[in-house]
């Protein structure tokens, strides 16, 4: 099992899910985070008062997904998430050692 | 209107020649009749401005100000407002009213009203001969309450509450009802109108409000010292559709502190009314565009900014002058207020955390000055010991703006030593600002045990 993140546009969460939905991915958690990779921000002025933004808003999908499919939610999410411009986001992949469903304990895949 | 209804009257009691005791009595009556419909329109539009001016600290400062603090100190913020709302009521009843507008000395008033003592329906011709002396007593509490509130965006995030109320106590009893009885009050040394030393023209607050409150303020952000972190936290203000909703309706309360006044429902009403808006628009656009021009985009800060900046410099004049000088002295508002806002307050570093000196410190300071240009006989037809009078500048007396600066001189000088010796005693007593801790917690938890935005609920 392979754990992806994904930290994308908060605009594009609509479009990511809709797209993972339409794959048959149906399991992900979402949160809303801030940061910046080479983005950098951007300047605020309040009655004259400079303020450097630097950390945006960003929105985290997180999933986890059977190794077989791994590739195939990457393509999607890069698919969904692109805009072509700087602040886009990133993925990362984890492995994942275990998944244990809390309602019955299934384990393994048939827990995602 | 009331004039032409009355000369009518006795046009026709002349052409009717010697009168019956029947005529007579008709003609009483009438009069009666209509002295009544006024007083019930004039009472009208005292009520709802003084509930109009009530509006301008809650919600209206209230959000302004609260918007414009980092998260954890708006409801800190939104309670100094709205305390004073009731604290001050509880002070105006038992002698503020009194102490502001009972005869006395030239300085302050005596306590003849203490208690709202022979404050009743009937009215009180003096000040206002339509309308029930009541009526007049809570629309000029209702000013009462708001200048001490603008205060409190100079010490924002960092002062004891109980601190606050004390100060704020002793400051209305050396500052504030000195300085509106020495304006307003019968006697008073300023006072144009009824037996003052210097008249000084200030309609609804210029010297009496906002030189008061903004200088004040000055002195409470330097004696406060500035902000934990200030220069190296950020503290952007937290939700500017707040201070947005806050600024519009401070727009639409203005109606009510400076039409209202007029103290009736006649044309000096509507004079005011129209003054009062072109100021605020003219403001809002001086201060956008300054911005425009020097930092590339206009901000809605700065549009609301401008918009106060603009209401507070033609306060003084909003019963004096004409519709175009109330738009320059707006726009001239809007510009200078911004100039305070950022290269003044950059250039001396003083944390005056909302800007209440700059704003009301300087747009008040200006507009009690320009009425001394701009006031007309023309707009304002008040008699000055039984005669009119040329008024300001452009009625050919330039010496008017001698007395405006004297005015000004004495707001400032009472402000100063007034807001030090308050806050001395405060210091003294209690601590006027809380401690590190706390100040880094937010005022809302530290000194009220809740919070503005929960996470949990």
């Amino acid at each position: 099992m392979k754990k992806i993140e994904a930290i994308v546009q908060p605009f594009k969460l609509e479009e990511v899910k809709e797209a993972l939905k339409g794959i048959g991915i149906d399991g992900m958690t979402v949160a809303e985070v801030r940061g910046h990779g080479r983005q950098k921000g951007h300047k605020e002025v309040y009655r004259g008062q400079e303020y450097n933004v630097d950390l945006l808003p960003k929105v985290k999908v997180e999933l986890v997904v059977p190794d077989q499919r791994c590739d195939e939610v990457i393509r999607t999410l890069l698919a969904a998430a692109r805009t072509g411009n700087i602040g886009d986001g990133k993925i990362f992949v984890y492995d994942v050692a275990e998944a244990i469903r809390i309602r019955n304990e299934d384990r393994g895949e048939s827990a995602l | 209107m009331r004039r032409n209804a009355f000369q009518f009257l006795c046009l026709m009691a002349g052409a009717a020649g010697v009168l019956g005791a029947q005529d007579a009595d008709k003609i009483a009556a009438v009069e009666s009749a209509v002295k009544s419909a006024q007083s019930a329109g004039d009472n009208a539009w005292m009520l709802a401005s003084s509930a109009l001016v009530l509006m301008m600290t809650g919600p209206g400062l209230a959000l302004f100000y609260g918007g414009l603090v980092r998260k954890k100190n708006v409801l800190g913020t939104m309670m100094q407002s709205f305390v004073l709302m009731a604290f001050i009521t509880v002070l105006w009843a038992l002698v503020g009213y009194s102490l502001a507008f009972g005869e006395g000395s030239r300085f302050i008033g005596d306590l003849r009203y203490a208690l709202m003592n022979g404050v009743g329906m009937d009215p009180n011709p003096t000040y206002a001969a339509t309308i029930p002396h009541l009526t007049f007593s809570v629309f000029q509490l209702m000013f009462a309450i708001i200048t001490p509130a603008l205060i409190t965006g100079a010490f924002a995030e960092r002062m004891r509450f109980s601190a606050m109320l004390l100060f704020m106590t002793l400051w209305a009893l050396i500052v504030y009802f000195p300085m509106a009885h020495m304006v307003w009050g019968n006697g008073g040394l300023l006072n144009a109108y009824l037996g003052g030393v210097f008249p000084c023209f200030d309609f609804a607050g210029g010297t009496v409000v906002h030189i008061t409150s903004g200088v004040s303020a000055l002195i409470c952000a330097i004696y406060l010292g500035k902000r934990h972190g200030y220069g190296s936290e950020t503290m952007k203000p937290h939700s500017m559709v707040l201070s947005f909703i806050g600024a519009c309706l401070l727009w639409v309360g203005w109606f009510g502190f400076n039409a209202g006044s007029a103290l009736g429902a006649g044309g000096l009403a509507a004079s005011a009314f129209v003054a009062t808006h072109f100021g605020a628009a003219a403001g809002a656009l001086g201060w956008m565009l300054a911005e425009w021009f020097k930092h590339g985009k206009p901000s809605v800060l700065g549009g609301i900014s401008g918009c106060v900046a603009g209401l507070v410099a033609i306060t003084p004049a909003s019963g004096f002058v004409k519709p175009m000088p109330a738009l320059l002295i707006g726009l001239a508002a809007g510009f200078l207020c911004y100039m305070m806002v950022t290269a003044v307050k950059q250039k001396f570093g003083y944390d005056d955390s909302l800007d209440a000196f700059g704003v009301h410190g300087g747009g008040g300071t200006l507009g009690a000055l320009l009425t001394g240009v701009f006031a007309t006989n023309q707009v304002n037809s008040a008699q000055i010991n039984g005669q009119t009078v040329p008024l300001g500048l452009v009625d050919g007396n330039p010496g008017q703006i001698l007395n405006q600066a004297i005015g000004v001189g004495v707001a400032i000088l009472l402000a100063v030593v007034g807001t030090f010796i308050a806050l001395k005693i405060c210091d003294a007593l209690i601590g006027v600002r809380v401690d590190v801790k706390e100040e880094v917690t937010g005022l809302d938890l530290s000194m009220h045990g809740e919070e503005g935005y929960s996470l949990e609920a």
